[in-house]
């Protein structure tokens, strides 16, 4: 399905990985794992627990480096760097690189919490990207607008609700402008009530965005209405792929089956 | 029964006044040392490059196994015999910033391992270099809950000072004994000495303890 270690040209995928295999101790927890997602695409990731779903992610934001394979963003090895053609383990001037590409929200938001929202969203663009304080401000609070928090710009993290806390950590993510936007599970952590809230910014943000976009999650109904592919993990490997329409109502491997009747029961 | 001589006493407060000086100046400059070494070497520990990590753990764990006095007569008496010449006062304020250093190490080492790995892993998706998740986002988490049991360390210290007459710096305690040698009088210099100290360190104790308060005790 892919050529090996041929240069990614511009018409190739956003993301690719490779026989990419990740394991903790004797849990292989990612098996020669293939996988395209295309620019601009959305892609759902589902699968029971302890499928692989977040170390893929975790992967993708080098939080955890696999153990053999080779991955691609946008054209260029993530984990490794080019050196006669050959491609050698990557060095952390490289990872840097690759990282303002990417851009991840966590379950447990993570926001700093010794700073207000409005820092919170700036703080990166200042320093990692040197965008002026002003324009950086500016844009955060646009970017705060539109999920809905614009009144919280000077409270602290601590004073925001699970929900407005998730929201402005999407907004801080947004505000380094990433190519690949990484989501895991960014309701799990939420009471049931706020989990709309979350949800809705994330469809306003597939309506309006073109951003390669991961979603981890186990929202099936939001999942099928912003994700142009729904791709199952199983063991660390994709077991089935295709459109929402084909995967929630159809889908070919019995096991696809079992586990979509297992959440969709509740 | 020696009766205590107020107006003796009134006499020598300015040269013990005087005296006090060098022993806050000791502490400050000292503690100064011993607040940014202490960094340096839990930095150094946590580093992931073997001859930064093991020296550092070493020296904090000798520096904290032998007496700071023992330490204060090997700077003071044994190095210059190898060409290292230092004034009496910067070997005690080297000496007292090696020793606090290495036990503020360890309140560096607690804080800074309390932040939890979420803050780490967010800094990296958000691209920050090394050095501005240090300065940005893990120190100022973890420095502010530290600031009691390095604010413990400060008032440690200062009561220590009076080691330092033994490396013949003139601070309070030295001056004391000499006061006392040359007028056979020890009641009032060391009385006074006494209570210096106490006027400085209780307040600070108090201080401290709310800060604790405002930050939780660990
Ligand atoms: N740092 C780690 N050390 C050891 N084992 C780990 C580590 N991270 C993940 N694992 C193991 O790897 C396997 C896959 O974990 P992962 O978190 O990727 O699953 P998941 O699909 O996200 O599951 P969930 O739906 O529960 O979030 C699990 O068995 C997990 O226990
Ligand atoms: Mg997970």
């Amino acid at each position: 399905m892919v050529q090996d270690n041929d240069r990614q040209d511009a018409s190739g995928p956003m993301i690719r990985f490779q026989k990419v295999k990740k394991s903790f101790g004797d849990v292989h927890v990612l098996r020669e794992l293939d996988l395209d997602v295309a620019t601009a695409e959305r892609i759902s990731i589902i699968g029971a627990s302890g499928s692989g779903k977040t170390t893929l992610l975790r992967i993708l934001m080098t939080l955890e480096e696999p153990n053999s394979g080779v991955i691609y963003v946008d054209g260029e090895p993530l984990w490794h760097k080019k050196v006669n053609g050959e491609l050698v383990e990557a060095d952390e001037k490289h990872l840097r690189k690759m990282r303002g590409k990417i851009g991840m929200v966590f379950q447990q938001f993570n926001l700093f919490p010794h700073m207000k929202v409005l820092r919170n969203v700036t703080e990166a663009p200042i320093h990692v990207l040197g965008t002026p304080r002003d324009k950086a401000e500016a844009r955060a609070k646009e970017l705060l607008d539109m999920v809905g928090l614009a009144d919280k710009m000077d409270n602290y993290p601590s004073q925001l609700s699970g929900g407005q806390q998730q929201r402005v950590a999407i907004a801080r993510a947004l505000a380094m402008q990433p190519k690949v936007m990484l989501f895991d599970e960014i309701t799990a952590a939420l009471d049931p009530e706020l989990v709309g809230e979350v949800l809705g910014v994330m469809r306003q943000l597939a309506h309006e965005t073109q951003m390669t976009m991961l979603i981890v999650t186990h929202e099936m109904g939001f999942a099928r209405d912003v994700s142009h592919r729904i791709v199952f993990l199983h063991e660390g490997q994709v077991l089935e792929e295709g459109p929402p329409e084909k995967i929630f109502t159809n889908p070919d491997h019995p096991r696809t089956r079992e586990f979509l009747s297992r959440v969709l029961e509740h | 029964m020696v009766t205590f001589d107020w107006e003796f006493a009134w006499e020598i407060l300015p040269q013990l006044l005087e005296a006090m000086v060098v022993t806050i100046e000791a502490t400050v400059v000292g503690f100064a040392f011993a607040a940014v070494l202490g960094l340096l070497l839990a930095l150094g520990r946590r580093s992931e490059t073997w001859w930064i990590s093991r020296p550092a753990g070493a020296i904090v764990e000798f520096v904290r196994s032998t007496p700071l006095l023992v330490q204060l007569f090997f700077l003071f008496y044994v190095l210059p015999r190898y060409g290292v010449r230092l004034p009496a006062f910067v070997v005690g304020v080297i000496g007292l910033g090696l020793h606090y250093g290495s036990y503020t190490s360890e309140v560096y080492r607690a804080g800074i391992d309390a932040i939890a790995r979420g803050q780490w892993e967010a800094a990296t998706a958000l691209n920050f270099s090394q050095r501005h998740k240090w300065t940005k986002i893990i120190l100022p988490q973890a420095i502010p809950p530290m600031l009691p049991a390095l604010g413990n360390y400060l008032v440690a210290m200062f009561k220590e000072t009076p080691l330092l007459a033994a490396i013949t710096v003139v601070e309070m305690f030295q001056r004391a004994k000499i006061i006392s040698s040359l007028t056979f009088r020890p009641l009032e210099p060391y009385t006074l000495v006494g209570v210096l100290f106490f006027v400085l360190s209780f307040p600070s104790a108090l201080l401290i303890q709310r800060l604790e308060a405002r930050f939780g005790t660990r």
